[in-house]
């Protein structure tokens, strides 16, 4: 009984946390006109438009605002939250470490570096060359990891601060060496946030990102046996060829995030924590909801970093200054191994 | 140095078979020719560092040796599958690294992965299956708890059911009985004689302790430097001139009872 209570919560986090993010801003809209409006337009769409309700009688910005402003850059934060929270569970049992997530690993990083080299200096694919330097820094972060044919906890988090530094060396080098207008932009872009999401953003970040978490989600039993390290050989896996299928699919949708929304750390940490410790390891609940929390804890730490103060705060500060006390906790309590 | 006896033995229907077993590390060879049948235990016994556990990697194929060597029903399970290996042989290793907390249950029914597609996850048959593993070891009343916080002899019992519920026709056990007590020693070998009886499976087991392996083995097979030394029934085997020549000191072989007591000489 208890655990179903925890378990709605859990489910019902989100929706609450979209709802509450609706109501909040800086441009003061009253409640029953978000209510209506939200009504209204849900009516709209679920009937293909056979319904359409007056909504004359409140000022157009209104609309504009919600639907225009915050309904998408709602959406954005929860696509982002849920797509780190997925890749921080992924990383943390295929290399069978629970003080990792992309961001620790330099994944981030290196999608920050390639997305960096697409906006400044060669008209690519942002999201392509962001993957492909996703997966370089993955595979340095990995092999440089490994000292004498084994990955501990630790040697994997040294490799990481390594290739991130690497990659962020890199990535000041271009800055150094781009254009004023577009520099500003990249220098905001790479402290993490969601000021920039609109629609055009929703649409280019939302269908890979859902494809993404969809296959994780299908095959997430299996990171069960895959957390058993190479153990899972005789178990029947193909422990080499299934970690490269799920640490490729977490290395795209967080480039696909980084490459929109820049570095946001830690929430890939943390989420997966929380719901293990409320039910426990089992991949078959962890990971649909680490999705339902990473999305909710998205949007309130974006309602926090545009509604605090009168300027708006970049998440990324926000969401580390939140995920580093965490950090420490559990440094302590793991001792930086099993 | 192999006895021609060896040889005669393996032409018997064996299940499991190992022809010409040819393995070079740390700069010694692993030579090795033998045979287990259904229902039968087949012991690997051995002072440090003969190759024992190496041995067993390289039938299992952990380890492998250039040529096929290894013919299950006459396959070579070197060239199967990883899901078909582990579809017909059990491997219960001798050291289990823990990770995250997942009950016992959890992490018995992974044993069900090779027959569990990758979009898929274990149906109730699989949980009922990994439920009827724990019942057999006896730690059924685990189950909900997180393995990483059992004894060592549970785990090890955890690890078997984890292993019974791949179904598999070969079980290979890796000294099953390091790091246990007298009592669990003597519990987990009675357990691994109730499944290789009751499921008919050919098991190879790996021990250090020569009492033990004479107790429990249909077969043993004695090793020295990566050579079968001796090979045979345990009476045969067991006898003071070949362990005295095995572990290089002397000992006495006692009959007690109906069976062999064997007796260092305590000035070793």
């Amino acid at each position: 009984m208890k655990r179903e209570i925890i378990l709605s919560f859990f489910l019902l986090f989100p929706i609450f946390a979209f709802l509450l993010s609706l109501c909040i801003g800086v441009y003061k809209i009253p409640l029953l006109a978000i209510i209506k409006i939200i009504v209204a337009k849900t009516v709209e769409i679920a009937t293909f438009g056979k319904f359409s309700f007056d909504l004359n009688s409140y000022p157009t910005a209104y609309q504009t605002v919600l639907l225009q402003i915050r309904l998408p850059r709602i959406i954005t934060a929860m696509l982002v939250g849920s797509a780190l929270a997925i890749s921080g569970a992924v990383l943390q049992a295929t290399f069978r470490n629970p003080l990792v997530d992309s961001y620790i690993v330099g994944i981030s990083a290196g999608a920050a570096f390639g997305a960096a080299l697409a906006i400044g200096f060669f008209p690519a694919s942002i999201e392509l060359t962001a993957f492909i330097f996703a997966m370089i820094a993955m595979t340095l972060t990995y092999s440089l990891a490994k000292i004498k044919g084994r990955v501990t906890v630790i040697s994997l988090i040294l490799a990481g601060i390594i290739i991130n530094a690497f990659f962020s060396a890199l990535t000041s080098m271009l800055k150094f060496l781009m254009e004023h207008e577009k520099l500003a932009a990249v220098v905001y872009w790479l402290m993490g946030s969601f000021n920039g999401a609109d629609w055009n953003v929703v649409s280019r970040i939302a269908i890979p990102i859902i494809l993404g978490s969809l296959a994780i989600f299908l095959m997430r039993w299996h990171l069960n046996v895959l957390s058993m390290g190479e153990e899972a050989q005789i178990l029947g896996i193909d422990v080499g060829k299934m970690r490269l299928i799920y640490i490729s699919i977490v290395s795209f949708i967080t480039a696909i995030s980084v490459a929109h929304c820049g570095i946001i750390g830690w929430v890939g940490l943390i989420m997966p924590h929380i719901v293990r410790m409320a039910f426990g390891p089992d991949h078959k609940t962890l990971i649909p909801l680490s999705i339902a929390i990473g999305a909710g804890f998205m949007v309130l730490a974006d309602d926090v970093a545009r509604a605090l103060t009168t300027f708006e705060i970049p998440i990324g500060i926000v969401t580390t200054l939140l995920g580093i006390p965490f950090f420490v906790y559990l440094l302590r309590k793991t001792g930086g191994e099993w | 140095m192999v006895n021609p006896e060896v040889e005669l033995e393996v032409k018997l229907d064996a299940k499991l078979e190992v022809k010409n077993l040819r393995f070079r590390y740390n700069g010694f060879e692993l030579l090795a020719s033998l045979g287990v049948k259904k229902g039968e235990i087949l012991t690997l016994l051995g002072p440090n560092g003969s190759g024992k556990t190496t041995m067993l990697k390289c039938i299992y194929g952990i380890l492998k040796p250039k040529a096929p060597c290894v013919y299950l029903d006459g396959e070579d399970i070197h060239s199967m599958s990883l899901k078909d290996r582990a579809k017909k042989i059990g491997y219960v290793p001798q050291i289990h690294h823990p990770s995250f907390p997942y009950t016992v249950l959890e992490f018995v029914v992974m044993g069900r992965a090779s027959q569990i597609q990758v979009f898929d996850s274990p149906s109730e048959e699989d949980y009922k299956m990994a439920m009827n593993a724990l019942k057999l070891v006896g730690i059924v009343d685990l189950a909900d708890k997180p393995y990483t916080q059992i004894s060592g002899g549970q785990l090890q019992l955890a690890l078997v059911a984890r292993a019974l519920v791949q179904n598999p026709e070969v079980i290979l056990f890796d000294e099953p009985t390091a790091h246990l007590d007298f009592k669990n020693k003597i519990k987990i070998s009675n357990i691994i004689r109730k499944i290789t009886l009751s499921k008919k499976t050919a098991t190879i087991l790996t021990l250090h302790d020569p009492n033990l392996a004479g107790m429990y083995s249909d077969k043993i097979v004695l090793i020295k430097g990566g050579r079968i030394y001796s090979a045979g029934k345990p009476e045969k085997v067991l006898n003071g001139k070949v362990l005295s020549d095995v572990y290089e000191m002397k000992v006495r072989v006692v009959d007690v009872d109906s069976f062999k007591l064997i007796i260092p000489d305590q000035t070793y």
